[in-house]
């Protein structure tokens, strides 16, 4: 009699916890994920208001406008922006990461650690710090100068340069952290049996680790590549007035043209874009939990 | 052999050298700066410590600094409350629902900040939220749960279930098994979710642009703000002591991991 009483105590107790742990991340979720995107994607189909806002009504024309030249042109320049920017991170990150891993495992920590440091300083202070070095008078120019290397300032700031250097001085560690974990649990063994076999170098490269490092490769890109087309305050910031990504059309709609429903639209293109890429991420056998970054 | 061995290591540490250069040069530019007697940031001048000491006398960059710490606090506390619980939560029950939750703390990680700034700032506006400090501290949660999230399911993979069946068959309820076996065990990937969110909050700047109002300017913003008209030195002072309160933070952890291998490995010798 005892026992039941108490078996059924806990079950009572059993049914609390379980709705007291998923209720609130549920109700979260439901109301401050899913129902604003639902709005969004609602608002992409409706009118703008005369004063900023919309009003209720169904229509495509926001869509339609995207197919606007200057838009098509902004949104395919903006991609491109983002595929160079994550080859170059890709390209800078591949050697960097494949070294470190090759270190005493002291080394190895203390120099990740070092990568993690920029991360804490202000993105705002080090892209505005970008800025002072690049540009006409700033560190960089001054140096090339008084060396003799060139007679004018390179124009390196405040152009497409300038939005390309920030966007993968920006990414970089997002590329570097997925990319060495993958290298770093490759069995070095498999290396050397292929140099024993009398495989090259660059032939045991690109048959063994390139293929064995593939989800870091995959994991990094995707991780550089979606954050990129958002990133508006480098381009207002490193890009002058005419290197935009989808982030700064976006927010012009919303700031200062005050068309919510085109600037809507947009996003939802921006979405599809990344489900785009992440429903590929996952046929090419990718992880979400790769993509925490933790 | 042996020089080729050497010329290998140089390239290796070479590439290492330019990545970090490459990593660090805005932030050495910066450290310098506050040091600068020029108000304007492009050549050194000369050595002063002013900058250090007016930081703290200009009002508005004290308020916003006051509004990015409240923020960060609370909403760290929240989302570390609702993600452990929730992480917890969803690994031992099966319910309606389970996977769209699990689907939708995967949007804010993965999707374009932007898109989640533009979200809320609509979703506020018709339910005709003034944006604010409530607002922000809203949004800041929604996009820290996640990670909390992440880091704490981490932590429950290496757990050993059987030490919570343990505790419930010798009599304990389950808020007394949570708090004392389940919550120790899986600290370390609470601590993280907590750091990640602290780091995440205090430094956002885009869904912040869209969910702020007037009196809810975070630091982010207002150097944003200045940005445009020149940052005052005394931006570049505060950066400089946030950033060696950083480095002191990760090199003592990193010192304690090092510390841990150390031991590890004369374990393994002895």
């Amino acid at each position: 009699m005892n026992m039941r009483i108490k078996r059924q105590k806990k079950k009572m107790g059993s049914f609390w916890a379980k709705y007291a742990m998923i209720s609130p991340i549920s109700l979260w979720m439901y109301l401050l994920v899913a129902i604003p995107f639902l709005y969004i994607i609602a608002i992409s189909f409706m009118n703008k208001g005369t004063y900023g806002g919309v009003t209720v009504g169904f229509t495509i024309h926001n869509y339609l406008d995207i197919l606007n030249p200057l838009y098509i042109t902004t949104f395919a320049k903006s991609i491109g922006i983002s595929l160079a920017v994550t080859v170059i991170c890709l390209l800078i990150a591949y050697p960097f990461a494949y070294f470190v891993a090759q270190k005493k495992v002291v080394q190895k920590k203390v120099l990740m650690a070092m990568v993690m440091i920029p991360f804490c300083v202000s993105m705002i202070i080090r892209i505005f710090s970008w800025t002072n070095i690049l540009r006409a008078e700033g560190v960089i120019n001054h140096v090339l100068m008084a060396v003799g290397l060139i007679k004018e300032p390179l124009k390196l700031v405040y152009n497409q340069t300038g939005a390309m250097i920030g966007l993968v001085y920006m990414l970089l560690p997002f590329m570097i952290l997925p990319l060495y974990s993958s290298i770093e649990k490759l069995d070095p063994m498999l290396l050397e049996a292929a140099s024993d076999l009398g495989a090259r170098p660059l032939k045991s490269f690109l048959q063994i680790t390139l293929p064995l490092t593939k989800a870091g490769i995959f994991a990094g890109s995707v991780m550089v590549f979606i954050p990129s087309m958002g990133l508006y305050f480098i381009t207002d910031l490193m890009g002058g007035s005419k290197t935009l990504v989808i982030g700064n059309l976006i927010k012009n709609q919303f700031i200062t043209a005050r068309n919510w429903p085109l600037g809507a639209a947009m996003s939802v293109i921006l979405m599809l874009i990344t489900f785009g890429m992440l429903k590929g991420y996952q046929a090419a056998g990718g992880s979400m939990d790769d993509l925490s970054g933790i | 052999m042996e020089k080729k061995q050497k010329a290998k290591h140089g390239v290796q540490n070479l590439v290492i050298g330019l990545v970090f250069i490459f990593l660090y040069i805005p932030i050495f530019v910066v450290i310098l700066f506050s040091f600068n007697t020029s108000e304007m940031n492009i050549v050194f001048e000369g050595f002063t410590l002013q900058w250090y000491g007016s930081f703290f006398k200009n009002r508005t960059l004290m308020e916003s600094l006051q509004n990015t710490l409240i923020i960060a606090a609370v909403s760290t506390i929240v989302s570390v409350v609702i993600g452990t619980l929730g992480a917890v939560g969803m690994s031992r029950y099966e319910f309606k629902g389970r996977k769209l939750v699990d689907m939708l703390l995967y949007v804010p990680i993965v999707i374009p900040e932007i898109v989640l700034g533009v979200a809320m700032l609509s979703i506020f506006s018709i339910l005709n939220m003034p944006m604010g400090l409530l607002t922000m501290t809203l949004a800041h949660i929604t996009f820290c749960i996640p990670f909390v999230v992440i880091s704490v399911r981490a932590s429950l993979a290496g757990m050993d279930k059987s030490l919570e069946e343990a505790s419930m068959d010798l009599g304990a309820s389950h808020v007394k098994t949570f708090l004392t076996v389940t919550l120790p065990l899986i600290m370390p990937g609470v601590i993280s979710g907590a750091t990640l969110s602290l780091s995440l909050s205090i430094d956002d700047v885009i869904i912040s642009f869209f969910v702020s109002g007037p009196g809810s300017t975070t630091l982010p913003l207002k150097i944003l703000e200045m940005v445009k008209h020149g940052v005052s030195p005394e931006v570049n002072a505060l950066s400089t002591i946030i950033t060696l309160i950083i480095i002191v933070a990760i090199s003592l952890n990193t010192q304690s991991q090092i510390r841990k291998l150390r031991r590890n490995e004369e374990g393994k010798t002895a």
